[in-house]
């Protein structure tokens, strides 16, 4: 159960740190669809006796970079769009064809309080290290590209390679979160806490303090009540996100 | 005298607790050629929005055709500033110019040989003919605002409504559709009123100007109204009126807004 | 012919029902589908998709049908995106896909309960993929009367509808109720979803509501020509989806057949990657 915990925070900074950048670049579409992708790897590598994290974050990875390509040569989200539910709908013929694959597909998809006590927290903290390594050695670029993208490619930062790394960083992230949160919730607890912090803040580094703070919250909670309930652990989180979106939402405009 | 078709009478319009226009009054007639001109901000899409009855008035009275302001009327046309067109629109120019025949009805849209000819007329008015089964959004946009025209035009209105159809066209476009609008007033009998924040590409067709400043106007010939006394009273202070070359220049204060500042062609910030 | 079409396909019952459905929910979608990409609300539409997830998984809870499970959610859905403001924005994006995650989440607490209290089997991958061979033959009757309402409702409004995408302010200058007509909207769209869920489950369902319609704006310039190519992209895509599904028994080592929304989606993704191709060929010439 101490594991469950020790990968909960880990998943719970990760998401916090790359929530703030989803909702600064207001990139929701990503932080939506590529973990479809992550969902059919998964279920891929399982079926040929592969670890399911190995397949969730090859095929997320390649989606992240499918997407970047796609966008770059001047595709619309439609296209986009199409693409990912066709991978959704691969890791759908692969779930007909095994029984067992049917059970874990579930929490695959919803997360389960076993899948967090499952996970083996060393290889997850080493991805968490790298993806929050590459926001922070970036951030500047990040921040500036997504509030003044002009000013950005003035400064010699490359739109399309910082997008493309952009979306990698979101494909490891959901690589990271989806054991536990499941792939169809990860974009909740991203997006949620990193929200209502940007409501609540408007300087970028307080706002990801507080999006991470608020994210680890919300995990903590969902944990202790899908381990009480044993309801599953995505539901919590994307009430949990919900709700504090909401509620900061009520807040600040009644200011 | 040709008859009035658009009335104003003291019109007043606030917006979010702010005055915008203030005791308005004008007559347009028909055929006419009518510039409103003013700088940006100053109220020109708020009058004509009141025109349309998109903003309610505080007070006073628009008559149009003789009838009270009420919900449309088929007797003015309307070609908005900015069309933002989706590449994947399946529209052709001609489905789009008879969409204006009938937009707001409902039930499956019917066309008789008697649309489709009055459709080619428009058409042909605008200079657009070779353009009719193009699709809308692979136009340039000097071409989809002679559609745009043709699409308001195609219900033979009394008074054709532009706001700011020169804004965004380099100085070609700008003197082609100037003399297609001139033109569409004399042979189609077709009043125009359209806004702008500079009157000199109009001097050589505009009959009438409503100059719009601080929320007042003055309206009246060209000639009568851009002089430094009505100006003066209309601004409420000195203003300098300069002709130079046909070219007519009004220097309001220094401290006054920069879009009021003369603008000649080489001097011109954007 | 057997190596197309395997034995008994012409005489199952399942198929027949499988057939109909999914060409009512393939037209109503192909329809609906092109104004709303006309009209930029191709996010709009996958929320719905979300929401009627939500409704699919609840009916199975309370024992209701699933077309009235995902039409509730998809309706419920549109009543949502239609506070949230209709058209997009980034922050309405933000907003938007925060409600329909805690749809989802519901989803996820439903799904569970369905799968604890009753003994359906697969309930997660019936409602989220579609299990269209298990389809009750008496929701024919009312999937067709939705349908055909939706399609009356949408060839009636046809005019404001395209005004209405183009200029709103245009189409306010005219008088129409631009409101009116985007609530109308709206619940058409809702409809669509719900049907397209039927056949695809809820998560494939934005498959059948885009991409036929992308497809055929993608290579069309006259509206009338959207719909039809549209619809015939819609209902081929369906139909063969149904046949390869039913066909793919026999394919696969443990007889176990592929869903019939992977292929419904694979075709249409193919349909669509061919028709782009098409219309940029006919617009460099």
């Amino acid at each position: 159960m101490i594991n469950a915990w020790e990968v909960g925070t880990i998943v719970a900074i990760v998401a916090g740190v790359v929530g703030f950048l989803v909702v600064l670049r207001g990139d929701v579409f990503a932080a939506h669809a590529i973990p479809n992708g992550a969902f059919a790897g998964a279920a891929g590598a399982s079926l040929v006796g592969l670890s399911p994290l190995l397949g969730l974050g090859l095929c997320s990875v390649t989606a992240a970079l499918v997407i970047s390509a796609l966008r770059r040569h001047g595709q619309r989200d439609a296209s986009t769009a199409l693409v990912l539910v066709l991978t959704l709908a691969s890791g759908a013929a692969l779930l007909s064809q095994s029984t067992q694959l049917a059970s874990s597909a579930y929490s695959l998809l919803f997360g389960e309080i076993l899948g967090a006590s499952a996970t083996r927290v060393l290889p997850l903290l080493l991805l968490a290290v790298v993806v929050v390594g590459v926001v922070l050695l970036r951030w500047r670029a990040f921040v500036l590209s997504a509030v003044t993208p002009d000013l950005a490619m003035a400064r010699g930062i490359h739109q399309g390679r910082l997008d493309a790394s952009f979306l990698v960083v979101v494909a490891l992230a959901t690589t990271l979160t989806v054991p536990v949160v499941g792939a169809l919730l990860v974009f909740s607890l991203m997006v949620g806490p990193a929200a209502a912090a940007r409501l609540l803040v408007a300087r970028p580094g307080r706002s990801l303090l507080v999006a991470t703070a608020t994210s680890l919250v919300v995990l903590w909670g969902a944990l202790a009540a899908a381990y009480w309930t044993n309801w599953p652990v995505g539901f919590f989180v994307s009430v949990g996100s919900a709700g504090v979106y909401l509620i900061v939402r009520l807040i600040t405009h009644s200011r | 005298m040709q008859p009035e078709i658009l009335s104003v009478e003291h019109l007043t319009v606030a917006l979010r607790g702010r005055v915008i226009l203030d005791d308005v009054s004008f007559v347009i007639r028909r055929g006419e050629f009518t510039g409103l001109i003013g700088s940006n901000g100053v109220g020109k899409t708020t009058l004509l929005r009141a025109l349309l009855g998109l903003e309610s008035p505080h007070s006073g009275v628009i008559t149009i055709d003789g009838a009270p302001r009420g919900r449309s009327h088929a007797a003015i046309g309307y070609v908005p500033q900015k069309i933002a067109l989706d590449a994947d629109v399946p529209l052709r120019v001609r489905d789009f110019v008879a969409l204006g025949l009938d937009a707001e009805r409902w039930g499956l849209p019917r066309r008789t040989a008697a649309h489709r000819a009055r459709v080619r007329e428009v058409l042909e008015a605008v200079g657009a003919t070779h353009l009719a089964d193009q699709r809308l959004s692979a136009l340039s946009g000097g071409e989809q605002q002679r559609v745009f025209i043709a699409h308001a035009l195609v219900r033979r209105p009394a008074i054709l409504l532009l706001d700011e159809p020169l804004a965004n066209l380099d100085p070609r476009n700008v003197q082609e559709i100037v003399a297609l609008l001139h033109r569409l007033a004399r042979e189609h009998d077709v009043a125009i009123l359209l806004s702008a924040h500079e009157m000199n590409a109009l001097l050589p067709v505009m009959d009438r100007v409503i100059y719009l400043t601080g929320g007042h106007c003055a309206s009246g010939p060209t000639n009568e109204v851009v002089q430094t006394d009505v100006l003066s009273a209309l601004y409420g202070h000195h203003v300098d009126v300069v002709q130079v070359h046909g070219r007519v220049f009004v220097i309001a204060e220094p401290n006054e807004a920069t879009d009021n500042l003369p603008e000649h062609p080489t001097l011109t910030v954007h | 012919m057997h190596w197309l079409i395997a034995p008994g396909f012409f005489t199952s019952a399942p198929v027949h029902t499988a057939l109909v459905l999914s060409a009512i929910a393939a037209t109503v979608c192909a329809v609906v589908g092109v104004f709303t990409v006309l009209r930029g609300m191709a996010f709009a539409g996958h929320a719905l998709t979300d929401v009627a997830a939500t409704g699919g998984s609840g009916a199975v809870l309370v024992g209701a049908s699933p077309l009235t499970g995902f039409l509730t959610g998809a309706v419920a859905g549109a009543g949502a995106v239609a506070v949230a403001g209709g058209r997009d924005a980034r922050g309405r994006d933000v907003a938007t896909g925060i409600v329909l995650s805690l749809a989802t989440g519901l989803s996820a607490l439903f799904l569970y309960l369905d799968a604890t209290t009753s003994s359906a089997t697969g309930v997660t991958q019936r409602v989220l993929f579609g299990s269209l061979f298990s389809a009750d033959p008496s929701t024919v009757l009312p999937t067709l009367s939705v349908g055909l309402l939706a399609l009356v409702v949408t060839g009636l409004t046809v005019r404001p509808l395209v005004l209405t995408s183009l200029s709103v302010e245009l189409a306010r200058a005219r008088g129409i109720r631009v409101g009116l007509v985007n609530v109308v909207f709206l619940a058409t769209m809702a409809t669509a979803v719900g049907l397209s869920a039927l056949v695809s489950g809820s998560l494939l369902s934005t498959a059948l509501l885009i991409g036929p319609a992308v497809a055929a704006v993608r290579c069309t310039t006259r509206l009338s020509h959207a719909l039809v190519v549209a619809t015939a992209l819609g209902v081929g895509c369906s139909w063969l989806g149904i046949l390869l599904s039913y066909d793919s028994y026999n394919w696969m080592p443990n007889n176990q057949s592929l869903p019939v929304s992977f292929f419904v989606v694979v075709t249409v993704v193919l349909s669509y990657a061919i028709c782009t191709w098409w219309g940029t060929r006919a617009r460099r010439v």
